[in-house]
């Protein structure tokens, strides 16, 4: 076949694209090459309209040991201890097939931290469906749910939390963000680095088949019509293989055979092998017909371009191939040397005696594309006027029930049950608080992590949305009573074609760059995800941050539920009454206009860092940060899980009761603390200068706003849980 | 006291028994599913999992591995063996326990504590246990406890039921029926009581900050009782 213009646009690359490709290579590639062009050039591997914005993030910081670069971010967490963690997308593929998509997006990221050496000890999601009402959201929902289920349930790695939305932006784009922390000595951690020449490459897992080929390609174009018939580009999924091949990994890794390990993720065996030889400078050179194949017959391109499951590829010290046989044959995974490393800088790839690939390595990493996309700034918008008689036939406990009840607010228990959520036995704070907690095993640390997005704000105004989203993984970190140490993100967005999609992809990526630096809570790892879009109809734009933080002793770990009668409740942050944007506005009053609560970051900080003072004096015995819904909402959750109730104090300032109630101003969290530590807990905060406000007092079952508005908790209860549970079993 | 631990490819409980063994005083060994012997052991336990990824009928394939045949002869001698989750899937599908261990009524996986009774203490499992309701974790997708009419009668008669689901007092319902089983049974024992299959994971109830300490009293007399 000749290679042509019309056949590398087929595979996603444009015009001029192709012809850079010609004119670098003063030639033109055969179908392998052209092939291997259009997985390493796409814009999922790379990331050719993000990388110049994503260059301003701060990524460095005290205990940061690997930023972004590497297959994931390392942090300090002391005592030689580290923790490796990522988050990615997996988008695409599960809206085509949710099951296999949400199944192979958890392999994925676990594949991503083991390859660093470490073993996975917490898996989080991030899922996004369309409107309930949208013919396709409880199918896709069921799907995805048992798909991450099987996969990190069979891995034996604990799911600890997670967050679910529904929006109609989601209709033709469902979102599925993975998450995974590993723990791993310091010294122990193993990079991609390629280095020595004449070493063997070794190819262990499953074996190639034909599955997922073109994935990275498809996971970087719009959806239109024909999307059934993108199905085979979905990977399907073997967890038990992926069990299999993290203990041998693990097993080799305990000794020192290995020089540098890559897993195969997105476009296989091609972005594997350049991205080691690009990393150590090398070339490298491999002979096709030793990969393991599942079908016979198999091209080197469908090889080189195939995305199977649970492959790792590995470059060896020589010598310790027999070694590391033994550990992949107990194991009864299949290894095969492969290759070996060159001082080529080129990829060199043989199949029945003949070349069919030489590419220099730079060529395609280096000089790939990269696009300073136009982009449309946002205007703030303007506020919004709410008449009076808009809130005259309100009743606030009915507003509540609804709130509470509403997809976005309402209980997740349905999913979380589905995933194991305790296996390993140290899992000390489960789905459904503010972050998931688990000890480091045989310590008295323990890591607390929390997934967060808030695509409403960050539609509404993207500079704030994406400040305000670093913050409330902050703030979700505190209240558990962690040490914030760094983040991951997950960048979701429609086409970066488009002006408006750009630019809430830049002023999103601005302002959580601002509020990480601010918070010195900075960007480990993270991935793009951009073309979340059907035909001319994008997402809103939802970056999903994953933030860990560190409890140095477990005791002093933080529960959002109440604990004691006649306790005291106290708001820490101010109360503005900021109501735009905010649940009640858009569902209660239907109002979808105006601009998202502002963000003060010296408050935040302050405030956040103050919690921690009260934590660490033991004066804290509950806390809840407050988001969507307010006030209220976080003070019923606390109720909720508590099983106790609340009697409110008349607020002091703030006349009217809904601002109070469901506004959804920043930087806020409910504490618990009992009556004889007020005193020293004031003190606390009027040295901090932090504003703080009395909310009321713990009762037995009853949330009392006032002596017209009240509601027993078992009530709350089922308003919290009906919604999700008629939902999927009607 | 010595135990042992049977891992097989999938396994993924292996370390949280290993772990919950040693802390009440086992000196506990692993042993890998391709091995033949066992080692001098006064209990041997199968632990939860996935073994070897389970896509025929859960525990079919590790039912016929290497090492099962040398567990099938510890326990026709008399050896005290404990199947948790895919353990007491392997224990039924290797003819050691009676009855079939189906997919959940609906379908889902089921991660949660539920309470459970303890049905007979006459056996070293249980004897002198403190408590007789227990709460304790579940995490499966296949422990709908099935088996034919005269089974479910002989298994009575025999009083070979260990633990039936109940609510918080004891009572056994429907409503606290998690997955469907049979008179709600949650772990069942040989003819002989020296076997005891069942659902629940008591080795993830071993302190206070997980979930209950429930787990901790079942290993503290398990180890007293075999003595």
């Amino acid at each position: 076949m000749i290679i042509n213009e019309q056949i590398a646009i087929d595979h996603g690359l444009k015009k001029d694209e192709y012809k850079k490709i010609c004119d670098l290579l003063k030639r033109i590639p055969n179908i392998t090459e052209l092939g291997i062009f259009s997985a390493m050039w796409n814009e999922h591997c790379s990331y050719k309209s993000s990388r110049f914005h994503l260059k301003k993030l701060p990524t460095k910081g005290k205990q940061v040991i690997q930023g972004p670069g590497e297959n994931a971010g390392v942090i300090d967490i002391g005592d030689d201890d580290a923790i490796v963690f990522k988050i990615e997308s997996h988008n695409h593929p599960s809206f085509i097939e949710p099951y296999q998509g949400a199944a192979t997006g958890v392999g994925g990221i676990m594949r991503d931290v083991f390859t660093m050496g470490a073993r996975p000890i917490a898996n989080l999601n991030s899922i996004h469906f369309g409107s309930p009402q949208h013919k396709k959201t409880k199918n896709l929902l069921r799907g995805v749910v048992h798909g991450i289920g099987g996969y990190g349930n069979c891995m034996g790695v604990p799911t600890i939390a997670g967050q679910t939305s529904f929006d109609e932006s989601y209709n033709g784009n469902i979102l599925v963000n993975a998450m995974t922390l590993g723990l791993v000595k310091k010294n122990k951690i193993f990079y991609s680095k390629a280095a020595g020449l004449g070493k063997p490459v070794i190819y262990v897992g499953s074996k190639t088949g034909r599955d997922g080929i073109h994935g990275a390609s498809m996971a970087s174009a719009v959806f239109d019509e024909k999307i059934e018939e993108k199905k085979p580009t979905v990977q399907v999924g073997d967890p038990f293989t992926e069990k299999l091949l993290l203990e041998a990994c693990l097993e080799l890794m305990s000794g020192d055979s290995i020089i540098a390990i890559q897993d195969m993720g997105a476009a296989g065996l091609t972005s594997s092998s350049i991205e080691m030889a690009s990393k150590g400078n090398l070339g490298i050179e491999i002979n096709l017909n030793e990969v393991p194949c599942r079908e016979s017959q198999m091209s080197p391109y469908e090889i080189m371009l195939s995305e199977s499951q649970e492959r790792m590829l590995i470059v060896l010290e020589n010598g310790k191939e027999d070694l590391a046989k033994k550990i992949f044959d107990k194991w009864n995974l299949d290894f095969a040397v492969i290759g070996k490393t060159t001082n080529s800088k080129k990829i060199e790839l043989y199949f029945n005696n003949e070349k069919v690939a030489d590419l220099p390595v730079d060529i395609l990493v280096e000089n790939s594309p990269m696009y300073e996309r136009n982009w449309k700034k946002a205007k703030l918008p303007k506020k919004v006027k709410i008449k009076k008689e808009q809130l005259k036939n309100l009743k606030v406990i009915n507003v509540l029930n609804k709130i509470l009840s509403n997809p976005n607010i309402c209980s997740k228990e349905w999913i979380w049950q589905q995933y194991d959520h305790t296996v390993m036995g140290d899992t000390i704070q489960k789905p459904g608080g503010d972050a998931g907690v688990v000890r480091v095993h045989g310590t008295n640390k323990a890591v607390a992590a929390s997934v967060d997005s808030s695509a409403v704000y960050c539609w509404a105004h993207p500079l704030s949305g994406g400040k305000q989203i670093v913050c409330e993984s902050w703030r979700n970190l505190i209240a558990v009573g962690a040490k914030p140490i760094a983040i991951t993100n997950c960048l979701n967005f429609g086409s970066p074609e488009n002006e408006d999609n750009m630019g809430e992809f830049v002023e999103c990526v601005q302002g959580l760059g601002e509020a990480s630096l601010y918070l010195d809570f900075p960007v480990v790892s993270g991935n793009v995800s951009f073309y979340n879009q059907t035909k001319d109809i994008g997402i809103k734009p939802t970056p999903t941050i994953g933030g860990v933080g560190l409890i140095k002793d477990y005791e002093n770990m933080v529960t959002m539920d109440l604990k004691k009668k006649d306790n005291i409740l106290l708001v820490i942050g101010k109360t503005e009454g900021h109501l735009d944007q905010s649940l009640f506005l858009r569902e209660i009053l239907n109002e979808k206009n105006g601009p998202p609560p502002e963000i003060n970051l010296f408050n935040e900080k302050n405030n956040g860092e103050t919690i921690l003072e009260l934590i660490g004096q033991n004066f804290i015995k509950s806390a809840h940060d407050i988001s969507l819904g307010g006030i209220i909402t976080a003070l019923s959750k606390m109720c909720i899980k508590g099983k106790k109730g609340a009697t409110l104090k008349k607020p002091k300032y703030l006349i009217n009761e809904f601002e109070y109630l469901f506004g959804e101003d920043q930087g806020r969290y409910i504490v618990e603390i009992e009556d004889k530590d007020q005193k020293d807990v004031v003190k606390i905060l009027e040295n901090n200068s932090v504003h703080y406000d009395e909310l009321g007092t713990v009762n037995d079952n009853q949330l009392i706003i006032n002596d017209k508005s009240k509601v027993s908790i078992d009530d709350l209860i089922k308003s919290h849980t009906i919604w999700l549970n008629n939902y999927m079993n009607k | 006291m010595n135990s042992t631990v049977i891992t097989f490819p999938g396994s993924n409980c292996d370390r949280d028994m290993d772990v919950a063994l040693k802390k009440f005083g086992f000196k506990n060994k692993m042993v890998w599913h391709d091995d033949v012997e066992i080692p001098k052991s006064d209990l041997v336990v199968l632990p939860g999992g996935f073994s070897y990824g389970d896509y025929l009928r859960c525990g079919s394939m590790a039912s016929k591995s290497k090492i099962m045949q040398s567990v099938i002869n510890f326990a026709k001698g008399g050896g005290k063996v404990m199947g948790i989750c895919n353990g007491f899937q392997i224990l039924v599908e290797s003819g050691l326990l009676p009855g079939v261990l189906l997919r959940n009524k609906y379908l889902e996986f089921i991660c949660k504590n539920v309470f459970v009774k303890i049905n007979n203490k006459e056996n070293s499992f249980f004897k002198n246990f403190k408590k007789d309701v227990l709460e304790l974790h579940i995490a499966h997708n296949e422990g709908n406890y099935f088996c034919s009419e005269d089974q479910l009668k002989e298994i009575n008669e025999n009083n070979q039921i260990a633990l039936h689901y109940t609510d918080e007092d004891g009572n056994i319902d429907k409503k606290n029926n998690p997955n469907g089983s049979s008179q709600n049974i949650a772990g069942i024992f040989n003819k002989e009581m020296n076997i005891l299959g069942m659902m629940p994971h008591p080795e993830r109830m071993i302190d206070q900050v997980l979930s209950g300490e429930d787990g901790s009293i079942f290993f503290e007399s398990l180890i007293n009782n075999l003595k």
